[in-house]
């Protein structure tokens, strides 16, 4: 990626990005990490670091956000994958080691690591 | 927590839970004074006096999920070890400031960490929240407002994968050229140039 400086630079993203955005918006993949105080301190932070460096690395184009405590704290740090067309999973426990193979599995082969699943919702 | 920029996001997570549209982070390395203050303003919620008066016990939360609020307790903590304090400053309806200060060059004095991934993983909330940043050490300093860059991106969410490479990019080499301008060891828990 060439070195960007200035707002004026985010012009040019701003014309890149919208060419795909509503088909983003509408089939994307959305991963979601548990950031409250409890999965900061379970190492959240750095999790969805891995998350994002994985998704760089392998060119992986998914959105990802944050969201508070869901009261699961032991469980922190919990990440959610949504995919659609697809059940909402969340993984419970998932530190740095265990991103890539959660991205490779669940992202790219379609099945899910079944031992670290926590939950699972299927939306109508 | 072995960061302050754990803290920091910690403190970020709760003004997004008092439904802040604006947050303004400041960090203050002031190296002749020794001091180091972390200054959090939101234009959230806000919490009457009862309410700020408990928020640092350990076993006081607003929240449903869960009956235990450390957050806050533990940045006050942290601050207090440091020759520092925590204060709270509060209205409901107005928002609130949370201030921390601590000896700069303390040894118990957690390094600031990793800003990057402080400053990231707040951005990508997905709230409609902007973000005034400002980090100063003697005089130099590395601002940004997320405000000027939606200003820019239109309907493009900060979130976007080529946005968020950019912002990544943008925080690090502004965190980078900041040490770098300074010449002083911001990242670590104690400063040289302090004495």
């Amino acid at each position: 990626m060439p070195k960007l400086k200035s707002l004026e630079d985010l012009k040019r993203l701003r014309e890149e990005a919208q060419k795909d955005l509503k088909v983003r918006l509408k089939t994307g993949t959305t991963i979601t990490v548990g950031m409250g105080t409890c999965g900061i301190a379970a190492g959240a932070r750095e999790t969805m670091q891995a998350i994002l460096e994985e998704l760089r690395k392998r060119g992986i184009d998914a959105h990802v956000t944050t969201t508070g405590c869901i009261g699961m704290c032991s469980k922190e740090p919990l990440v959610d994958i949504e995919q659609a067309g697809y059940p909402r999973v969340t993984y419970a426990n998932v530190h740095p080691d265990m991103v890539p193979r959660l991205i490779e599995e669940h992202l790219i082969k379609g099945n899910l690591v079944e031992e670290w699943v926590f939950g699972r919702v299927t939306r109508d | 927590m072995r960061e302050l920029s754990l803290h920091i996001l910690d403190a970020l997570q709760n003004s997004l839970e008092a439904g802040a549209s604006k947050v303004t982070l400041t960090i203050e390395e002031d190296l002749r004074a020794d001091r180091l203050t972390i200054t959090i303003t939101d234009n959230g919620r806000g919490m009457d006096a009862e309410t700020v008066q408990k928020a640092l016990d350990p076993f006081f939360t607003t929240r449903q999920t869960r009956h235990v609020g450390l957050g806050l307790p533990l940045f006050a903590a942290a601050a207090q070890r440091c020759n520092g304090e925590l204060t709270i400053e509060s209205e409901p309806g107005r928002g609130t400031t949370v201030r921390a200060t601590f000896q700069h060059s303390h040894i118990d004095r957690a390094p600031l960490g990793d800003m990057r991934s402080t400053l990231l993983s707040f951005l990508l909330s997905g709230r409609p929240v902007d973000l005034h940043y400002v980090h100063r050490v003697d005089g130099h300093q590395f601002e940004f407002d997320t405000a000027e860059m939606r200003a820019e991106l239109g309907e493009v969410p900060l979130s976007h994968p080529v946005v968020r490479e950019w912002l990544s990019e943008f925080i690090a080499e502004g965190e980078r050229e900041l040490v770098a301008h300074s010449g002083t060891a911001t990242n670590s828990g104690r400063t040289e140039s302090a004495r």
